[in-house]
């Protein structure tokens, strides 16, 4: 009886440990997919620098670009982002509503960030300004595609993610994806801050 | 369940106090390099270096406050994996605009 107790313990334990091990090579493994992600998004901006100023007679970066506009777009990744946060703070202390609350509104945030995205680029294109106009054109709308195409995935994640632990609850492996796609949101509003800085604000100087 | 492998993650031992600094430090270093290029108060040379310079410190603020990167043992192999990573894109981007700059200037 003694045994068996030791012996259920013990199993018990290195689970835990197991669990442990498991969740820190998750997570290490996807850091490791967000850094070669990373080296795409390089070589997207590499294009960006070297093609950007050749207008091809098209319209500029001064003219196309509405900087209040873009304002408002990276306050809302910029919220998403710290309301995400405090939804790991609230897995951490294991309040389901609190963090079903929290993705809700760093889902909607999300949202409204993609919509304006969308919303630019028809107006773009519905102008006569799409990607076929010139190589500043073509390469911004791939950089600064690629980042929405991001989000959006982002977005899908996370309303699976909603269901997740609507429906099991914040098990370990719901809590280590949560923690993965905080580190893919944290991440795209990392890439977000070279977009706006390097494609907006020095195209529009 | 058990709320031990999610805090022993290098990566997520945040708090409510770093999430709002981060926040408020990063709506600083967003708010300046906007207001400059929308002011236009500066000389466009020292509006380019100041929104770079912002840029940089911000991405550092995220780093730091969000994804609660530092140079704990926990964090190691993060930061060593994106030192790596930086290094492939500086050689990916550096030699890209020199490449491309120098032909530019040999063509014209």
């Amino acid at each position: 009886m003694m045994t068996t107790d030791a012996s259920t313990i013990g199993t018990a334990h290195n689970e835990e440990v197991e669990y442990s091990d498991t969740v820190a090579m998750q997570t290490f493994g996807f850091w490791l997919y967000l850094m070669s992600d990373l080296i795409i998004f390089a070589t997207l901006f590499a294009t960006f620098v070297v093609l950007g100023r050749n207008y091809a007679n098209g319209p500029t970066g001064k003219e196309l670009f509405d900087l209040p506009y873009l304002l408002g777009e990276t306050l809302f990744l910029l919220f998403s982002s710290v309301t995400y946060g405090l939804v790991m703070l609230a897995v951490r202390d294991g309040r389901k509503k609190w963090v079903l609350t929290g993705l809700a509104v760093t889902f909607l945030l999300g949202l409204g960030f993609v919509s304006m995205e969308v919303n630019e680029f028809y107006g773009m294109v519905a102008e006569g300004h799409g990607p076929d106009i010139s190589a500043f054109l073509s390469s911004f709308f791939t950089l600064v595609g690629t980042h929405g195409t991001h989000v959006t995935f982002g977005l899908i994640w996370m309303v699976v993610m909603m269901g997740q632990v609507a429906v099991k609850g914040l098990t370990i492996p719901v809590q280590s994806r949560l923690m993965r796609l905080s580190m893919f949101w944290h991440f795209l509003d990392i890439i977000w801050i070279g977009i706006f800085s390097i494609v907006y604000l020095m195209g529009v100087v | 369940m058990s709320q031990v492998p999610i805090d022993s993650i290098g990566v997520s031992r945040g708090s409510l106090r770093s999430y709002l600094t981060g926040f408020v430090l990063s709506l600083i270093l967003t708010a300046i390099p906007f207001a400059l290029v929308m002011s236009a108060a500066w000389s466009p040379g020292a509006t380019l270096a100041a929104i770079f310079g912002a840029g940089i410190v911000q991405i550092l603020v995220h780093l730091h406050y969000f994804l609660h990167l530092d140079t704990s043992s926990a964090a190691r192999w993060n930061v060593l994996a994106m030192i790596f990573t930086l290094l492939i894109m500086i050689l990916f981007v550096g030699g890209t605009l020199w490449i491309m700059y120098t032909l530019n200037y040999r063509m014209m």
